[in-house]
């Protein structure tokens, strides 16, 4: 298959100043991503892959460096336009969920939309019903947040994240705040749409999650010292989780 | 994002908390309606003095004696030229745009009969006086010109006389005593109320100024001549007319000052127009500092609710705000809740005038003026003090902003 990049870092460097102590966050990191990988960004805490992911999902700038995103390099770009990139080509979902409280689904969902700036015509209630009926939750539009289990919360953050298209989806700790048998629903769903053609970037520090994608990289003091592709027969397994097989994973309550 | 979605969402988050809302709306409800009463006082006022200027008469002009210069050194009463008969006579002659002229001779003197006996003041006047004032009769009639030229003793009543000397009676007929000579009761005229200063304008009577001069005084100087014009448009014209057939009458060199002085009735009426106007601006000041407490009541509770709601601003960055997204969406909130005050401030500031009137009886005046300018007021209330707090937000980095517990 012909490499279609989708993003690609050259020698970033992020460094924080406190005080007088200069922390070198990341230290060149080189990084290319194909459209359609699913990827898992794993280190210890402190490793640099919150930043890395701030700096990828166009939070943050880069001390030094390229970066470039589906079409658009990313160096001297203003606040504003990094707030467009985040609207149209990044999507994010967060360990806690990170959803509007009294705010419905579908309203959390359409959100991203209303800040479309590129003039296409959107059919903002229509696309969002539809990207919530993809995370299997088209029963669930009207319910606001706290009606809504861990997981289902989780679907309609993924939703949000999928509903503008996307370029990457960035995951940071999916599952953390999930129970075992609710975080292989969600990372089946990111699976799921991993199969469907999307590029998916989950950052963990939990190798049952980091092994449900096909490509592990790990981070260590803002290097990175492993890449490694895994076998596809693992990547389509869901996990070794301790999850009993006898529980239905589409339980909703 | 459209201006009917940022209202939405604006809303939306207001009303997530009413009762925060509804308390900080208070101090804008309380500062716009308490503009809106002191204001509809104050131009209660005023309207009252306009009202009573306009009894005066209708495009009246007043001739007096005496210099009016405002700016440097006045000779004071030495200067004045004395007013006369020809003066008047000349002005009815000569000028094109005044229709009536009437001098006014003046005598405070006792007037007896019916009831008893009343102190009141003696116009003597000419037949136009009535035009002039634009004056009704009550009973009776105004006296006419050959009264005038045989000075005959009648006079007409000010409904004050009246009223005291012939109470629930029409006196017209009857005879009263002023200073020993009898005077034939011939009319009285309808009542006009006090002035803008308190002089009740009905307590007088009138008669012929030839009467009153070789009669019922022994003092013939003239007041004032009073002058009226058909239409106000031709009271400045008519005002330099009389100006300059007065100089002509005196002689007057060319340089020389007047002495005498020519106004209209705003002239007069303007000092105590100044007086309430100030009045009104007080009040209006006065109650804008509960506006502007009201307006810090809302910085105050935007500044919280951007630090309570600092995660779902870094939310709101993080799929796509911008700055201004943020900014405009609580800058919005902000004036959503100070116009929402300011209307009901408005319906309660109505309210309150027309219970006060009731309560006090004083005129109040509420105007779409007043309307507008208290809207437009909490409007820029909530854009003034809503600003910093949702620029504060809009500077958030959104990392941060993301962590904010």
């Amino acid at each position: 298959m012909e490499h279609d990049i989708v993003m690609r870092t050259q020698g970033l460097t992020k460094v924080y100043t406190m005080g007088k102590t200069e922390v070198h966050a990341l230290q060149g990191i080189d990084l290319t991503i194909d459209r359609g990988e699913m990827i898992a960004i794993v280190g210890a805490s402190g490793s640099g892959k919150s930043t890395l992911m701030n700096i990828i999902g166009c939070l943050d700038y880069p001390t030094s460096g390229t970066y470039y995103l589906d079409g658009v390099h990313l160096e001297n770009l203003s606040r504003n336009e990094l707030a467009d990139i985040r609207n149209s080509k990044i999507g994010f979902v967060f360990q806690g969920f990170n959803l509007l409280s009294r705010t419905t689904a579908l309203e959390n969902v359409e959100l991203p939309l209303l800040y479309d700036r590129s003039k296409r015509k959107i059919a903002i209630r229509k696309t969002a019903e539809e990207a919530l009926e993809r995370v299997g939750l088209g029963d669930r539009m009207d319910h606001e947040p706290n009606e809504l289990s861990g997981g289902q919360q989780q679907r309609v953050a993924i939703a949000r994240a999928l509903v503008t298209n996307p370029s990457i989806l960035l995951a940071d700790e999916p599952t953390g705040n999930l129970d075992s048998k609710t975080s292989v629903e969600v990372l089946t769903l990111f699976q799921e749409l991993h199969s469907q053609g999307m590029t998916v970037l989950l950052i963990t520090h939990e190798s049952d999650v980091a092994h449900c994608t096909q490509r592990i990289i790990e981070l260590r003091d803002g290097k990175i010292i492993h890449d490694k592709h895994i076998q596809q027969e693992m990547a389509d397994m869901t996990t070794s989780t301790e999850a009993p097989a006898s529980l239905d994973p589409d339980l909703d309550s | 994002m459209k201006g009917s979605t940022l209202i939405k969402i604006a809303s939306q988050s207001i009303l997530k908390n009413k009762m925060r809302t509804m308390l900080t709306m208070l101090g804008i409800v309380i500062g716009v309606g308490a503009v809106i009463v002191m204001v509809a006082i104050g131009q209660g006022a005023q309207s009252q003095i306009q009202e009573q200027i306009n009894t005066l008469g209708t495009n009246m002009i007043v001739v007096t004696p005496g210099s009016s210069r405002q700016g440097g050194v006045s000779r004071g009463a030495q200067s004045y030229n004395r007013l006369t008969i020809k003066d008047s006579e000349k002005i009815k002659r000569e000028s094109l745009f005044v229709s009536a002229v009437s001098p006014v001779v003046f005598s405070r003197t006792q007037v007896i009969g019916g009831q008893g006996n009343w102190r009141t003041t003696i116009n003597g006047v000419s037949t136009d006086y009535q035009i002039i004032r634009n004056w009704d009769m009550k009973y009776g009639r105004f006296f006419d010109q050959s009264e005038l030229r045989q000075m005959r003793r009648v006079m007409v009543l000010g409904h004050t006389v009246a009223e005291n000397l012939f109470p629930d009676e029409d006196p017209v007929g009857l005879t009263v005593q002023v200073r020993n000579v009898p005077v034939e009761i011939i009319g009285v005229l309808e009542p006009k109320g006090q002035t803008a200063s308190g002089n009740d304008q009905d307590d007088v009577v009138f008669a012929p100024y030839t009467t009153v001069q070789t009669r019922l005084s022994g003092w013939s100087r003239i007041f004032q001549i009073l002058a009226s014009t058909p239409s106000s448009r031709d009271i400045p014209a008519a005002q330099e007319e009389i100006r300059a057939i007065m100089r002509e009458s005196h002689g007057i060199s060319r340089f020389a000052e007047d002495g005498f002085t020519v106004r209209n009735q705003n002239d007069l009426a303007e000092a105590e127009q100044g007086t309430t106007e100030v009045m009104t601006l007080l009040l209006a000041a006065i109650a804008s500092i509960s506006l502007l407490v009201g307006g810090i009541g809302i910085m105050n509770i935007m500044l919280v609710s951007v630090t309570e709601r600092t995660r779902e601003i870094g939310i709101r960055m993080a799929i796509g705000a911008r700055g201004r997204d943020v900014l405009t969406q609580f800058l919005v909130e902000s004036i959503v809740m100070s116009v929402l005050g300011g209307l009901i401030g408005i319906g309660i500031g109505f309210a309150g005038s027309s219970i006060l009137s009731q309560l006090t009886g004083w005129n109040t005046v509420t105007s779409p003026t007043t309307i507008m300018i208290a809207l437009a007021f909490s409007a820029g209330v909530g854009i003034f003090f809503g600003f910093y707090p949702a620029r504060k937000a809009a500077a958030l980095n959104p990392i941060e902003a993301l962590r904010h517990e």
